[in-house]
């Protein structure tokens, strides 16, 4: 029966409600092959790249480290763990500004490079990955630190394990790249597509044998061919599929994808795999393939240094830890001013304040934009509830009233609307007529609402720490008056019994003086020998 | 490079407002021309005097309001008001009342609210149906289309007549005046005549009212275009023009010699206007896919039991605001299903 529907689904693809057509502006970039940045002198290697929890650093301040040498270890389930990217002197292990929408600062190692770029003994090459328990492959990719590379940096290894119950139908490579300017994941296709089907190979082992989908979107047809090329030459023809999907933002987004090449709908607060499917960014497919088969930890990515206030927009083939400046610098520098310095696409990248940041894993693209690319939008007008941004909103979601009510500050009806599903693409505040920042009102909305939670159960957490406080006085008080009573008892008793206890209070007396005093004698013993 | 951190998306944002405003403007042209054409000046002259009051209008609100001004009077929504009010009202209107209806659509309908983007009423409806229930007579009062009267008015007697009052010499009302299609039909089958003998009037053209037809028809085209800017979409239109044509066509198989063909309903009056321009107003129309194919639909079967049992002819003015009222309603209960959401989600 499966086989019947998927060979009437063969090659159909499906839509997703809304998306946009942005002009891609991806030609600045795509027509060089990738150039190998050279090493920086300085590589500052934040702890934490990944969804999760921060590394926990296995190395001392002042020690050499090894290009590939464990820096800090994964914490936790979920984290991934940081290799050093080049040889040379650990020079500092403290905060320095990191690529984060708030421009706050993070752990980071600091490795001062020697220039002789020296590897450390790296951990067998896994060739023979078929006969091996994927435990011990998975173990390998979480030693590798391997990431989501597609910007949301979620540990592959974790990934790779949707548990026992669990039968994954479906590995989807994705490919899409739909961000406008973007061009890492196309080069990497181009260069690297025999890589990428090898560790979607490894991952479609340890995932228990699913069908492989791989989606492209048809602005990408070198990529397209390079990945049908090398499909061809492998064994993997019988279970994998490459598909060229339309070029729509946001075709890239995984529940989108998803919904493109399936027809499935993720279901709202699930993960993929709920529906028995595993998605992975081509770039983390390399990734597991240089962990397993070269015991290669992730180390480098490839990069879109792009904009048009670049000189010469390119791709690098950049080591974790070099300043995003280094990269505007190989590229030429500034051709124009910029205006917005973005780490990530114009759609949902973030803007950086300054360009000494390092690159980390998920930073796919530097994007240097003109004043022409980015111009001041002015203020935000009313909102004339053309309903454009629901035409185009990908989650299906009512944008505006979701502004209205974020703006009211309505938390439980911005709720009631449904804001966890917003996936923050931007096409709502893209097409606004009134150039509203609503994903910015959504951001701020979903901030309170973790806000309030937080709070509350902050809150919950007084208030059972003042009850048990509560009891605790009762129960105090109960002891003492209970204490009072029987003293008092014991006193209308009888004077005898009170002399008793005085006599007892003055042997005690004279015991502790005894004793103080043979510790006296005792300590000025020691003295004696010591001077002695 | 600015130091002000500011949330995705970077790039630039195609659409205005005014841009918006300025391709609705852009789309009612044919249609006006056509008015023109066969309404004479006064559809010219109502239009300049509305716009500059409602501008003025606006501006002067604003002031009041210590809001900036330029932005309100750039995004050129009064202007839009202005037209699409001035175009609904008879060609010969004495000015004081053009103006007094601009400032009640401006001043009290939108700018009392909160101004764009707040008014829960079509604010150019709101206007027309104001002064139609105070001067019923001055808005029931149409020019007969040109090619049916005796004397055609120059503009400077268009001048004249609507700001002084003043007929041409030797002219009376009756010579240039002449019912509304859609009123004439009523009358007239109102006094038993049947729909054959009523077509054999000057009055009809080939599908619609003579003249009022291409009036329709030039809007059509704007609609069209609105429709191809992607300015509109299809389900507020769609819907109002098909519930009416479908009602009309019933009551016309049931009964042909007292019910006028569907297509006299769509060309005659303000239909097509009303779908494409008035009925599509953003800021007071529903704003759910679903919901708009219920609010046009209500517009278009409220709009023919108006006209049909109605004590008004001008029924898209009233059904059009009726379903206004309606829309926050109606797009309550017409939320879309989430993506990844099962079934129809519960209504908070």
């Amino acid at each position: 029966m499966a086989a019947i529907q998927s060979l009437l689904h063969r090659d159909r693809l499906w839509t997703f409600h809304g998306g946009i057509h942005v002009p891609d502006e991806k030609a600045l970039s795509n027509s060089r092959p990738v150039e190998v940045m050279p090493l920086p002198t300085r590589l500052v290697i934040p702890l934490q790249q990944h969804i999760g929890a921060t590394a926990r650093p296995v190395v001392t301040v002042g020690e050499r480290v090894l290009k590939g040498q464990l820096l800090a270890q994964a914490e936790g389930y979920v984290s991934a763990c940081i290799h050093a990217s080049s040889s040379g002197t650990l020079v500092a292990i403290e905060p320095h500004p990191v690529p984060h929408p708030s421009g706050l600062s993070a752990l980071c190692a600091v490795i001062e490079t020697d220039g002789e770029d020296a590897w450390t003994e790296l951990p067998e090459p896994m060739t023979h990955y078929g006969q091996l328990d994927v435990a011990e492959i998975r173990e390998r990719i979480r030693w590798a630190g391997v990431v989501g590379l597609g910007g949301a940096s979620f540990p592959t290894s974790v990934k790779l394990n949707p548990g026992p119950d669990q039968r994954i139908r479906t590995l989807i490579i994705n490919g899409a790249e739909c961000e406008p300017y973007i061009t890492c994941d196309d080069l990497l296709m181009r260069e690297r597509a025999g890589d990428i089907l090898a560790g979607a190979r490894i991952m479609h082992h340890l995932l228990g044998d699913p069908r492989i989908l791989i989606g492209i979107e048809d602005n990408k047809p070198e990529a397209f061919e390079a990945m049908r090329f090398a499909l061809a030459e492998t064994d993997m023809k019988g279970y994998t599929e490459i598909r060229s999907i339309p070029t729509l933002y946001p075709s890239g987004g995984e529940k989108q994808l998803i919904r493109i090449l399936t027809g499935e709908e993720v279901p709202t607060h699930a993960i993929p795999a709920r529906i028995g499917i595993v998605c992975q960014n081509v770039g983390s497919a390399a990734a597991v393939a240089d962990a397993v088969l070269e015991g290669r930890p992730l180390i480098s990515r490839v990069v879109t240094v792009t904009g048009r206030a670049i000189a010469e927009p390119r791709n690098l083939e950049v080591r974790i830890g070099t300043p995003v400046s280094d990269l505007i610098a190989h590229c030429g520098g500034y051709r124009e001013r910029p205006r917005k310095l973005v780490c990530g696409g114009p759609m949902m990248g973030f803007e950086i304040a300054h360009p000494e940041i390092p690159v980390t894993k998920p930073a796919n693209c530097v994007l240097a934009l003109t004043e022409a690319e980015t111009p001041d939008a002015g203020p935000a007008l009313a909102c004339i509830r053309c309903g454009r941004c629901a035409e185009v909103c990908p989650a299906k979601l009512l944008p505006q009233q979701l502004y209205w009510h974020a703006r009211a500050k309505d938390l439980d009806r911005v709720q009631d609307y449904n804001l966890f599903d917003c996936i923050e693409c931007g096409c709502c505040a893209q097409v606004c007529p009134s150039h509203i920042p609503l994903v910015q009102y959504y951001r701020y909305a979903k901030n309170e609402v973790w806000a309030r939670e937080e709070e509350k159960r902050k809150a919950e957490l007084a208030r059972m720490r003042h009850e048990a406080k509560q009891v605790r006085l009762e129960r105090q008080e109960r002891e003492r008056k209970a204490r009072l009573r029987r003293k008092k008892e014991s006193l209308e008793a009888g004077p005898e019994k009170g002399q008793t206890d005085q006599e007892a209070k003055k042997a005690a007396i004279e015991a502790a003086k005894q004793r103080a005093a043979a510790k006296k004698a005792a300590a000025a013993k020691a003295e004696e020998t010591n001077d002695a | 490079m600015t130091n002000t951190l500011v949330s995705s998306p970077h790039g630039a944002r195609p659409n205005r407002v005014d841009r918006v405003m300025q391709e609705v403007l852009l789309a009612l042209v044919p249609g006006v021309l056509a008015m023109i054409w066969f309404f004479g000046w006064g559809v010219l002259i109502n239009i300049a005097l509305a716009v500059a009051v409602a501008v003025a209008a606006e501006a002067a609100v604003m002031s009041m309001r210590r809001r900036p001004i330029a932005p309100a009077i750039g995004d050129y929504s009064a202007v839009v008001t202005a037209v699409l009010f001035a175009i609904s009202v008879p060609p010969t209107l004495p000015w004081w009342m053009t103006l007094l209806g601009t400032l009640f659509a401006i001043v009290l309908v939108k700018q009392l609210y909160g101004g764009i983007g707040y008014n829960p009423f079509n604010p150019a409806m709101a206007a027309y149906v104001f002064l139609l229930v105070s001067y019923p007579v001055a808005m029931t009062t149409w020019l007969a289309p040109d090619m049916l009267t005796a004397h055609a008015l120059s503009f400077t007697e268009s001048m004249r007549l609507i700001f002084t009052g003043g007929l041409p010499n030797g002219i009376a009302w009756d010579a240039i005046s002449a019912a509304t299609p859609l009123d004439a039909m009523r009358g007239k089958l109102d006094q038993g005549m049947l729909i054959e003998e009523i077509r054999l009037s000057p009055l009809w053209g080939d599908f619609g009212g003579r003249g009022w037809e291409w009036v329709a028809n030039g809007f059509l085209l704007g609609g069209v275009y609105l429709l191809w800017r992607r300015i509109i979409t299809w389900h507020i239109p769609v819907s109002m023009l098909a519930a009416l044509a479908v009602a009309a066509g019933v009551f016309w198989l049931v009964d042909p010699t007292t019910h006028p063909f569907p297509a006299f309903h769509l060309f005659s009056g303000a239909a097509i206007l009303g779908a494409f321009f008035i009925a599509t107003d953003p800021v007071s129309a529903c704003t759910t896919k679903t919901g708009q194919l219920i609010f046009g639909a209500s517009i278009g079967l409220v709009v023919f039991a108006i006209r049909t049992w109605g004590g008004y002819p001008d029924a898209v003015a009233f059904a059009v605001l009726l379903m206004n009222i309606a829309a926050p309603t109606i797009d309550h209960y017409t939320q879309p299903r989430v993506f990844g959401h099962s079934g129809n989600r519960a209504n908070p």
